[in-house]
């Protein structure tokens, strides 16, 4: 069952990933429904907290603070929940990660394991790993069923699915489950995954589950959810494995005060989401008998060495940008090629890549700026786009010195831009080199060279046969003549 | 063998833990001014804390969210818990109930079956048609209502296998805020605890909300009256109502429910 995982070091551009989307008219229909209607619920129940604003300023301080002191809360973490009989592990990238994992779910002797929706294991491909390891994963998040089912991958951080409609769900249901009779609506087919997984649940003995929030102070761990599948995962198997980014840290438990509003309104549009589960270490006839944290680095460590690409880990993984975004509401989350899809994708997905792979994605943005005016820790998403969009720059230009191409534009635009009569001179030298690439509708569609960026998603319309200086100069003249 | 595997994992551990923690200390934001939690308490927190809504007001907004969510809401006064849990059960028509060690005896009608939670595994807690529990606390502003591993509210798989939740909650529980609920929660932060805000439910199919899919699919909640309203009507140019809260508990001590 295993599935090619997004993969930003392997997967097609933006623009080119974007082209195929666009033509499918199902998908654009599914992902244009499903970012109205959170929106509509999103901005019913932010409009009526009246201290939104101070909410989100809190949020966001919350989370700097955390960043400013974060080796200090990891180890005071990993003290309290080692104090109450969990283990820490730590693991540098994604190839260490996985191997922890599959040597802890190996030891705890599971064939399989069930696991709550997580995208940081996603991000790391950890399914592959435990697969090659001989260990079979189940999703049981609904939406990572149906991805998983369907051999699909997720489009969208909180409802990954989203670009699946009910009668392409049934159909995989159908399908995967063996099942002869299936209704169409959709409690139908949550029915069919509540008895297809209760079975999961009472005999599967290691989860593996992601975190939403660490609490420093306490050692504690808030998973937050809407299904009762992560209260399975958490409290039914012997042993949890949680991975979660260094980042997930909070300092203190009172902090969960501010996220606890944020997150569920941003996310889903609701005022709390039916279950948060917060457990600390081991409990006595409660939950697991073995509980494991794995604190995964994977470049967040090379993000926050950056002063102005910090801020994206402020993220709490609301998906509120992706649905504000003009751009992903047009494409869905594929087209990103990487799990972290829409603006959030834009910023964070290069930055864990180290700049190395992905870096078609900060250009995947209009700049309008939705996604910072939604984001609850005042994520100023533009400006790390623009930051990026600097250092994709610098990066495809260097050691050209003074004659990158760029730099060169900019010059010999700012020498035209100067000149009135050098500028009259471009315009007309415009016009006459434009002549071959416009169309019959005064449309180009195509641009050579460099300049085939701006034409790849856009028609750009032709210059016009007259400029308007030149239009009122022959008024003028013309004026005159009769006079 | 547990000890064993521990320490052969330790040399890997301690070393990608002492290169996370050292790139961290380069990376972060260099001299933060002050130590952790001076910087921590200089967080601005200007969203709102404090109720701002009379208490008949916050019981009121907490019943609307319920039933918004599709819970039923009875209401019943100290004395007549065993009353209310009888009416809502029959009503839906539940016998078997699973309960925590520790839910008062007198809660306990005549005529239902109800089995004390001895550590039963989940095929046993499958099996049953309900759970009843008390709760922690519940917060009205998102009609959530926590639990924790006390006495009366048992462990975590109890409430989560059974399809049907019956929850008693006494009026005094309730509060308006988060931020209220979790500055209550901060002494016993470390137990296992979880908040439920109306039955299970998930949008993942076209965005369309489906109540119950792992969890509980039926809540109802027993709300016990516990403090009494006075309110008079005031002159004309004062805020037109008024309302002091009492804990019933005070006035008839004899009366009190153990929550
Ligand atoms: S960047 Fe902000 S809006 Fe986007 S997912 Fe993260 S927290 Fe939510």
């Amino acid at each position: 069952m295993s599935r090619i995982p997004l993969d930003p070091a392997t997967a097609p551009a933006f623009p080119k990933a974007a082209k195929v989307s666009l033509h499918d008219l199902q998908l654009r229909r599914n992902v244009k429904h499903a970012t109205n209607v959170i929106q509509t619920k999103r901005q019913r129940v932010v409009g009526e907290r009246p201290d939104w604003q101070q909410l989100r300023e809190a949020g966001r301080q919350i989370r700097e603070h955390a960043l400013a002191y974060m080796d200090e809360y990891l180890e005071q973490f990993e003290r309290n929940c080692e104090a109450a009989g969990g283990h820490v592990h730590w693991a540098r990238d994604a190839e260490e990660a996985r191997q922890i994992v599959v040597r802890l779910a190996t030891e705890a002797g599971s064939r399989e394991v069930v696991k709550i929706k997580s995208m940081t294991t996603e991000e790391i491909h950890l399914n592959n790993a435990l697969e090659a390891a001989g260990i079979n994963a189940i999703e049981t998040d609904l939406a990572e069923l149906i991805i998983q089912l369907g051999q699909d991958q997720p489009s969208h951080i909180v409802v990954p699915a989203l670009h699946k409609s009910r009668h392409e769900i049934r159909e995989i249901f159908l399908r995967e489950m063996g099942l002869k009779h299936l209704g169409e609506e959709p409690a139908d087919l949550a029915e069919a995954a509540r008895t297809y997984l209760r079975k999961k649940f009472l005999t599967v003995q290691t989860a593996i589950s992601g975190a939403n929030f660490l609490i420093a102070e306490t050692g504690s761990v808030c998973i937050v959810e809407s299904e009762g599948n992560g209260r399975m995962c958490l409290t039914l198997p012997q042993t949890l494995i949680t991975i979660a980014g260094i980042d997930k840290v909070l300092p203190r438990f009172q902090d969960l005060e501010v996220m606890l509003q944020l997150l569920p309104r941003s996310a889903t549009g609701e005022r709390m989401n039916p279950y948060n589960s917060i457990w600390t270490g081991l409990h006595e006839n409660d939950g697991p008998r073995n509980f494991h944290v794995v604190l995964m680095d994977n470049a967040r460590t090379d993000v926050l060495a950056d002063p102005e690409g910090r801020q994206t880990l402020y993220c709490i993984r609301c998906g509120a940008c992706q649905n504000a975004c003009p751009v992903y509401r047009q494409t869905g989350g594929h087209a990103y090629g990487s799990v972290y899809a829409g603006p959030i994708g834009a910023i964070l997905t290069p930055q864990l890549q180290k700049m190395e792979h992905a870096q078609s994605l900060p250009y995947a943005s209009s700049l309008c700026g939705a996604c910072y005016e939604v984001c609850p820790v005042k994520i100023n998403i533009p400006e790390v786009l623009i930051h990026l969009r600097n250092k994709v720059v610098k990066q495809q230009t260097r050691g050209m010195g003074r004659l990158n191409p760029e730099a060169v534009a900019m010059k010999v635009l700012g020498m035209i831009f100067r000149s009135e009569s050098r500028f009259r001179a471009a315009q007309k030298f415009g016009r006459a080199a434009e002549k071959p690439l416009v169309n019959r509708e005064g449309w180009i569609g195509w641009l050579p060279g460099m300049l085939g960026g701006w034409t790849q998603a856009r028609d750009l319309h032709a210059m016009p046969q007259q400029t308007f200086r030149e239009w009122f100069d022959a008024r003028e003249k013309k004026d005159r003549g009769h006079a | 063998m547990r000890g064993k595997r521990k320490i052969a994992a330790m040399p890997e551990r301690t070393e990608a833990r002492a290169q996370i923690l050292e790139r961290i200390r380069a990376a972060k934001p260099q001299a933060p001014p002050s130590d952790a939690a001076a910087a921590w308490e200089k967080i601005r927190r200007e969203y709102k804390v404090a109720p701002d809504l009379p208490p008949a007001e916050i019981l009121h907004l907490l019943e609307d969210r319920l039933r918004d969510y599709d819970a039923q809401v009875f209401h019943c006064v100290p004395a007549e818990i065993a009353g209310a849990i009888a009416r809502a059960l029959q009503q839906r028509d539940k016998q078997n109930i699973v309960i925590a060690a520790g839910t008062p005896n007198e809660w306990l009608p005549p005529d239902f079956h109800f089995v004390e939670d001895s550590n039963l595994d989940a095929h046993a807690l499958d099996q049953l048609d309900g759970v009843l529990t008390g709760a922690t606390l519940a917060i009205a502003d998102t009609g959530t209502i926590v639990l924790q591993n006390v006495p009366g509210q048992g462990r975590r798989a109890s409430t989560l296998m059974p399809d049907y939740h019956l929850c008693v909650l006494f009026a005094s529980q309730v509060l308006q805020s988060v931020p209220q609920a979790m500055r209550m929660l901060e002494q016993t932060a470390t137990l296992p605890t979880t908040f439920f805000s109306g039955p299970s439910a998930t949008a993942d199919i076209e965005m369309t909300r489906i109540k119950g899919v792992h969890g509980p699919r039926f809540l109802d909640v027993i709300l016990v009256q516990d403090i009494v309203q006075v309110r008079w009507m005031a002159s004309d140019d004062s805020p037109p109502m008024k309302s002091i809260s009492v804990s019933i508990g005070s006035l008839f001590p004899n009366e009190c429910c153990s929550g």
